[in-house]
């Protein structure tokens, strides 16, 4: 355990000692329960793990420490902007006054909160280029829901029913087919041309009467800003249709490109990405919508008001009838968008500019460097991300894109975002992030190149790394086909346990 | 740039690698006329007056009322550990574990996750969190009708209502949603009612995919759960629990009385209310629907070393590799949330849970006779575990002024349910294991005072008299 002896942890189910633990809360007394029905009660009882405060503290210490994160190393991992998480964000979220502050608490004494929810709109508004702002979906595939119900409920309004199609790039996120599917709708997916950007002839002919929204990541998935948005924009329009744009890219531009000022309808934000708020190991998140005039009518409910006297208020309900109504609880992610709000505030306007010119020149930078040995399928200036590509390398030598990021983890890098997207053969999309040295940047160059040198030099070395992590590469075909999904004291003890 | 490594010869350096003088180069490919106008935001603020301003902003909030506000979110003692460990860099500025060789710590802990709440609601499969129980109750929803093949779901009307709207707007692409009515009065006032739900069920021609009741329901009150899923199933529909997974320490768990999926909120689990989130959805199902569960889900395997060893799985389900065949869009979720009620769970214990629970009864029972005492009484009859309703008169004024006297009498009804006339002068109140005699005490008289006499004495804070 721990830096020294094996690694791996068995789990909270076999370090449990029937008679450990306890004394956290006091004993009731024992007709606590006598009120409560017989038929309502728990009849069997609950077997979970029993166990001291200093093992389970032991417990997720080691377990914690098998993991990589970025506030142990690099981390660039393509499309999910892992830059570093400032630490007052964490402290500002656990004061008392926002970490207690219950949700349904009224107005009149949530009223730091309120304020803070409302200066992040207006913040997020002028970004954006956007007319408003709901803060409410909990995560950028929620705000995708929240745009695209929010474009139904605008066509519906001008009797406008026919438009059942959603317009898809191919490089998009899986997200955004996905969540054409939730609200209802068909997906058609448009091709990418050979600069990478959008087929504007493929684009232009799936356009029609039937088109209620295109979705467009900008910059691309490929980390390249698309050239022909304002075609693209004004076809759109021209169609009767309305323009999302997916904002997990929105660290490249700021400062340089408001979508709504563009022509862009609506936008989300992911704040665990542009605005630093931590990623937890796969969430939560934060995933703010801004509209323009539009669909301002349609925007979810509650919205956080100002009054005259300064004093802040949430809609009420049925306050705004024309709203697609809530996409979740309460308000929103608000421990998430405190630490936004710190972010923000803490770079200002110009802070902002620098964030997007570092990021894209790092960006850029790096390209550079790994272009000495890989293929950089569209060599012209990137955004924050860029795609190289191990093609050549599998031709010659078989290895693929995947063992050479098994390898970057014995060179002790998190490795970069694979295979995504499906139209680049063998690609890896690399996003250093503005927080990241140039001393950093040159070193995982290095590790690349090394690697691409070991691909011809000694494969067998790459294929089959990791050597150095935890764990080798996992047996994913039986975890699929037998799925064991939870402890069960027979199925669980089969398994080899680590202590 | 508050957190940047960059020197200006660290920015001079990467320009001439790229042969460039400005960074501008960089994005002459934005077309001139949709190049932005300049951002009109205020500049940046050291972290000396940033932290200031957030102190000052986090103080307006008054967190200081004796508070019996729940409805949904509930105020609990969780150990300090828990957040001590969440603080630790390697959990919270991790990403998703799509490399598992360096991920072994998230993915084990979600397992464990899985595992925990399997036990505690009493279900075959648990996925690796969703938003809140809002959305893990949409998507129970979802999987009802993916599951049936119908397009018709009945949500019982004392299911939260934030739960209910939420479900319409996930239904707004084209899939019915129906309300079953509460019953008016009796012994059963306030809970689903069975009749209303049969006829809805035997509508011709309108089948019905899922039916969903929560347990406890809004109003705090006990469900027949196990005759509501009897119904349910008999109509071919599968049967959704939402729930509260404290109460499961206590209350019969939805496996038990035959769910098919399981939702809730897992916010009690050790998380701070923070005004709405971030908390943890909670959804579960049976082994059958394994296959339609949105989500990530983490299983256990071994590496190539025959090491044991956890990886996300099943993952035919998802977006990323399904795009618009996927189960839902859901990508990001509460991953760190989840870790914390995993954590909260083995520092509490099976045993300690329980205490949580029938500690929280034990006080409502209190509180329920100190309010009866001064003229606001239950509004039903039917049993409860840790929330009520009471019949105060004048609620809504009575609340408003109540603050002014240091208490937070828990929600105004009307607000929720507003065309229930038997909740028109309704509050809904709740006790937990932190709920202290002082506090009840406080609002007892506070109450009592303002029942006299409306508005007078208020100040100085009743409940800081108590004290």
């Amino acid at each position: 355990m721990s830096v020294v002896g094996d690694p791996l942890q068995p789990t909270l189910f076999e370090r449990s000692r029937a008679g450990r633990g306890g004394d956290k809360i006091p004993h009731p007394p024992k007709d606590a329960l006598d009120r409560i029905p017989a038929e309502a009660r728990r009849q069997t009882a609950l077997a979970l793990p029993e166990m001291n405060e200093p093992d389970v503290v032991r417990h997720y210490v080691n377990l914690s420490q098998l993991n990589y994160a970025i506030d142990t190393g690099f981390y660039p991992l393509g499309s999910c902007t892992m830059k570093f998480n400032p630490k007052i964000n964490e402290w500002a979220a656990r004061l008392p006054g926002f970490a207690n502050l219950h949700p349904l608490a009224p107005d009149e004494i949530a009223q730091g909160t309120l304020q803070l929810l409302f200066e992040l709109e207006e913040w997020l508004a002028e970004i954006s280029g956007m007319t408003a702002v709901t803060l409410q979906p909990a995560a950028g595939a929620q705000g995708e829901l929240t745009g695209i119900l929010m474009i139904r409920a605008y066509h519906r309004s001008r009797g406008d029913i026919e438009r059942d199609e959603v317009l898809v790039p191919d490089s998009s996120h899986g997200t955004n087919p996905a969540t054409a599917s939730m609200a209802g709708f068909k997906t058609i997916t448009i091709p990418s041309a050979a600069d990478g950007g959008v087929d504007v002839e493929a684009f232009d002919a799936a356009l029609g009467p039937r088109t209620a929204a295109v979705m467009i990541t900008n910059p691309s998935t490929l980390g390249l800003f698309e050239r022909r948005i304002g075609h693209l924009l004004e076809h759109v329009h021209a169609a009767g249709a309305l323009a999302y744009m997916d904002g997990a890219n929105l660290n490249a531009i700021l400062g340089r490109f408001k979508p709504g000022e563009a022509g862009f309808d609506v936008m989300h934000f992911n704040v665990h990405k542009t605005f630093s708020t931590p990623h937890g190991g796969g969430g939560p998140g934060a995933g703010p919508v801004g509209v323009g005039e539009k669909l301002v009518p349609f925007l979810p409910s509650p919205r956080v008001f100002r009054g005259g006297s300064g004093r802040y208020r949430l809609e009420r309900p049925e306050e705004r009838p024309t709203s697609i109504g809530r996409l979740r609880s309460f308000v929103g992610n608000t421990g998430v968008l405190v630490r936004a709000y710190a972010y923000l505030r803490a770079h200002g306007g110009t802070g902002l500019s620098q964030v997007s010119d570092d990021a894209v020149l790092a960006a850029n930078y790096l390209r550079k460097r790994v272009g000495e040995a890989y293929d950089i399928p569209f060599d012209r200036a990137c955004k924050h991300e860029f795609v190289a590509s191990a093609a050549g390398i599998k031709k010659r030598t078989g290895v693929r894109t995947l063992d050479i990021a098994k390898r970057l983890i014995d060179h002790g890098y998190h490795p970069p975002t694979i295979y995504f997207p499906l139209t680049v053969e063998e690609g890896m999309l690399i996003e250093p992030t503005e927080t990241e040295s140039v001393e950093t940047l040159d070193a995982f160059a290095d590790a690349l190149i090394a690697i691409a040198r070991e691909c011809e030099t000694d494969p067998e070395l790459v294929t089959s790394a990791p050597h150095d992590a935890p764990v080798g590469r996992l047996d994913e075909a039986t975890a699929a086909r037998q799925p064991n999904l939870r402890w069960r004291a027979m199925a669980g003890a089969e398994m080899p346990c680590p202590d | 740039m508050p957190y940047g490594p960059h020197t200006p010869g660290d920015r001079e350096r990467m320009l001439a690698a790229l042969g460039i003088d400005t960074v501008d180069a960089l994005f002459a490919d934005i077309p001139e006329e949709l190049r932005a106008s300049p951002l009109n935001l205020p500049g940046p603020e050291p972290e000396l007056e940033l932290a200031a301003r957030l102190q000052g902003l986090a103080n307006r909030n008054r967190t200081d009322l004796a508070s019996f506000l729940g409805g949904g979110v509930y105020r609990h003692w969780t150990p300090p550990n828990v957040d001590q460990l969440l603080l630790r860099g390697e959990w919270y500025t991790a990403y998703t574990p799509y490399q598992p060789e360096i991920s072994q710590g998230t993915l084990q802990s979600i397992y464990e996750y899985e595992s925990l709440l399997a036990e505690l609601v009493d279900m075959d499969v648990v996925s690796a969190s969703h938003y809140d129980g809002a959305t893990a109750t949409a998507e129970a929803g979802l999987m009802t009708c993916r599951a049936t093949r119908r397009e018709r779901v009945l949500v019982s009307k004392a299911v939260h209502p934030h739960y209910r709207q939420t479900l319409a707007a996930y239904f707004g692409g084209g899939l019915e949603l129906d309300e079953i009515p509460l019953v008016a009065d009796g012994d059963a006032a306030g809970t689903t009612d069975l009749a209303a739900l049969e006829r809805l069920l035997a509508e011709p021609d309108r089948p019905v995919a899922g039916v969903i009741a929560g347990q406890p329901n809004f109003l705090g009150l006990l469900e027949p759960m196990a005759e509501i899923g009897r119904l349910a199933h008999a109509a071919g529909a599968l049967f959704v629990s939402v729930v509260e997974p404290v109460s499961l320490a206590v209350l019969a768990p939805p496996g038990a009385y035959g769910a098919d999926i399981a939702a809730g909120e897992g916010q009690p689990l050790g998380i701070a209310p923070q005004y709405g989130g971030p908390y943890l959805g909670i959804l579960a199902s049976t082994d059958a629907l394994v296959r339609q569960i949105p989500g990530r889900l983490v299983g256990m395997t071994t590496d190539v070393n025959g090491k044991r060893a956890y990886v996300m799985t099943l993952r035919a389900r998802e977006q990323d590799i399904r795009r618009d065949k996927a189960a839902s869009n859901i990508c990001t979720n509460q991953a760190l949330l989840a870790l914390a009620a995993s954590i909260y769970l083995a520092t509490i214990g099976p045993h300690g849970l329980r205490d949580v629970a029938a500690q929280g009864a034990a006080r409502a029972t209190r509180l329920e006779a100190a309010l009866a005492g001064v003229g606001a009484p239950r509004i039903h009859r039917g049993a409860y575990l840790n929330e009520f309703a009471i019949h105060v008169p004048d609620a809504k004024a009575v609340h408003r002024r109540l603050i002014d006297r240091g208490v937070l009498a828990g929600l105004v009804l009307a607000d929720f349910l507003p065309d229930e006339p038997q909740l028109e002068d309704g509050l809904l109140v709740c006790a937990t294991e932190v709920t202290t005699d002082v506090e009840i005490h406080a609002f007892a008289a506070a109450l009592e005072a303002e029942l006299a006499a409306p508005g007078v004495g208020s100040t100085p804070l009743a409940v800081e008299a108590a004290r």
